[in-house]
């Protein structure tokens, strides 16, 4: 028993030093089995959007006159399009589109988004009432109706549409947010800063909007898997990124035909494969990461 | 009483709540959680200021610190209306004036660690150098009985005891000249409560602090205070030096509130003075006292005139029609 104690008292001194809100989180994800695969997955997608064009020389733009529509084989292991470009390097051009397009646009929205729902939640007031009613209204808009129309008056470059995205996909957050600092700024430790004469400035940045971190990333991921869909979404209606620049979803707008669905399979199945393990992959992290955050569960 | 100015001087304070709002949100209903409440504290004093709950000694606490504001009275601190000063004065206030809180589990940021929370205070107010603060950290942990190896930690690895020691650190650092303690022992096992009592008393004799301490159990105010005032539905109904409060107390309430203490002896006989009925509502206050309705002494003046807080004797005020007539034809 003594014996027994002691080593227990050894135990938890060494886990003393080692033990932290991160590690904490990082045991508690590394137990959700499909989190940390499809984290594996993302990474290795990534990587390989990144690097393999420098290694090995692919051409997304250029056609190849000697094979249009041609079958996967030797010289092009997806097979061509109907211009005769390289799928295989469409798909891994067109990733590196689709998912920095989907992560910017997340990116700029977290950035308007957050901001807002922190101000109209600790203020309330008349910020509360002005921004939660545009935030309404710009919701009840469909929002896929009015990228259309604000992409057909700014054009379609890649940076007009993930600055259109980012801007239509704030209210969200901000709903988020606004609910998360309502129930914050109840909190007695946010009186209590108040009381040892925090300003409110301090308030909002050192006490709720660590404890809305949570929320913020785990929403962000969601965010982020949507972005990309929706950018594939424009891209295959011909509204989003335009050719000869690749996107998942371009790619795939070549496939409208049911010549093409049937007898093409490699023009389309590759490009709706790698987007749907994308996305599912960037869902089932996101629901890792709840799991994992839930301060319910290290109290 | 002593001759030097009193630290902390209360006059006719009210504090409402508003309970229903027009649609332009103006305020329709209120309920008047603290009604005309003066005390005073002098250097030194520790007032336990006991009642009910939902007698409004909380928003008291809450209303003299300035987290909810005041709506009439004064509030003089050190010759400082303190109802007076605007947020960024009040909040250059608080290095003085600071708070103990009731529950350990909710006061403490749980993103931030045990040494973040402890010097928040300094940061605040841009006190020292990272070394000076580094020793007052210290100094302050030893002081109330934390120890070193904790800095690092979260308060959710903390029993509720510690994190109350934690809060209690907080609000010490500084060395605050007037210190509010809401309830800080009522949330905690009764094993733990005794030795944050010893604690709070032993840190009162080295720190020499002036301080509010708010209970609801008599008998913590009994071992710790040394001033005690009895609140009912938002009114001090008695105030009076501790062991003239609890040897001689005059308002029927507070009699009643005496009565009802268990005591540690068996076989002891005395007489228990049940109070019949509960306390009303605040939304809809009685009319006169606001005891009469449970006094067992009421009488028809008692329901229409709200008696005044009088001297009753030395260091001793009551707010009693019948301690008013009792001691009228005697000049004091």
């Amino acid at each position: 028993m003594q014996i027994d104690t002691a080593a227990a008292a050894a135990e938890t001194k060494k886990e003393e030093k080692k033990r932290s809100f991160l590690r904490d989180v990082a045991e508690r994800f590394v137990q959700h089995k499909l989190a940390v695969v499809s984290a594996v997955l993302l990474v290795i997608e990534v990587l390989l959007i990144i690097f393999l064009p420098m290694i090995l020389k692919l051409d997304p733009i250029t056609s190849d006159f000697m094979a249009f529509e041609s079958a996967p084989g030797k010289g092009h292991i997806l097979g061509t399009d109907d211009v005769g470009r390289d799928v295989f390097a469409r798909l891994v051009y067109g990733g590196r589109v689709s998912l920095s397009v989907g992560f910017c646009s997340s990116i700029i929205s977290l950035l308007i988004g957050v901001p807002l729902g922190l101000i109209a939640g600790y203020y309330r007031g008349a910020a509360e009432i002005i921004i939660l009613r545009a935030s309404e209204i710009f919701s009840a808009i469909p929002s896929m109706i009015l990228i259309l129309v604000v992409v057909s008056i700014t054009g379609t470059s890649i940076v007009t549409l993930t600055c259109v995205m980012g801007v239509m996909g704030w209210t969200g957050f901000t709903k988020m947010i606004y609910g998360s600092v309502l129930s914050a700024r109840e909190k007695e430790y946010v009186e209590a800063a108040r009381a040892i004469g925090e300003k409110d400035r301090s308030i909002l940045v050192r006490y709720i909007l660590p404890n809305t971190v949570t929320p913020i990333l785990i929403s962000f991921t969601f965010h982020i898997a949507s972005a990309i869909l929706q950018e594939s979404g424009l891209s295959f209606l011909g509204l989003g990124v335009q050719p000869p620049q690749a996107s998942w979803g371009n790619i795939l707008n070549g496939a409208q035909s049911i010549s093409v669905l049937t007898y093409q399979p490699w023009r389309w199945i590759p490009a709706g494969i790698l987007l749907l393990i994308t996305v599912s992959a960037i869902n089932f992290v996101g629901d890792g990461l709840r799991d994992a955050l839930d301060v319910s569960y290290h109290r | 009483m002593s001759q030097e100015t009193p630290i902390l001087q209360l006059e006719d304070v009210h504090t409402s709540y508003v309970t229903e709002k027009s649609m332009l949100g103006k305020p329709v209903k209120k309920v008047s959680a603290v009604n005309g409440v003066s005390l005073t504290l002098e250097k030194g004093d520790m007032l336990g200021i006991v009642g009910e709950s939902g007698c409004g000694k909380s928003t008291l606490a809450r209303t003299v610190l300035r987290l909810v504001e005041p709506e009439s009275g004064t509030m003089i601190y050190k010759g400082t209306d303190l109802t007076t000063l605007d947020r960024e004065q009040m909040r250059k206030m608080r290095q003085k004036m600071q708070m103990v809180f009731q529950d350990p589990y909710a006061s403490l940021n749980p993103r931030m660690t045990v040494r973040e929370i402890i010097e928040s205070p300094l940061r605040v107010f841009q006190i020292g150098t990272p070394k000076e603060r580094q020793e007052k950290i210290d100094e302050i942990m030893e002081l109330t009985g934390l120890k070193k190896e904790f800095q690092n930690r979260y308060p959710h690895e903390f029993s509720g005891g510690q994190r109350q020691r934690i809060v209690i650190a907080r609000a010490l650092i500084l060395k605050p000249e007037f210190i509010v303690f809401d309830e800080p022992v009522s949330a905690l096992d009764v094993s733990v409560r005794s030795q944050l009592l010893n604690l709070l008393d032993d840190l009162k004799k080295e720190l020499q602090f002036t301080s509010m301490f708010i209970s609801h159990d008599l008998s913590v105010v009994k071992y710790i205070c040394n001033k005690a005032a009895v609140m009912y539905l938002g009114h001090v109904v008695e105030l009076a030096d501790k062991k003239e409060l609890y040897e001689n107390p005059r308002h029927p309430y507070t009699q009643a509130l005496l009565s009802a203490i268990p005591l540690p002896q068996t076989g002891v006989k005395r007489t228990h003075q049940v109070l019949q009925g509960e306390i009303p509502s605040p939304l809809n206050p009685p009319a006169g006292c606001p005891f009469h309705t449970r006094c067992p002494y009421a009488t028809v003046r008692c329901c229409q005139e709200m008696p005044k807080f009088e001297q009753i004797g030395e260091n001793h005020w009551c707010a009693c029609h019948h301690e008013y007539t009792k001691y009228a034809g005697q000049g004091i």
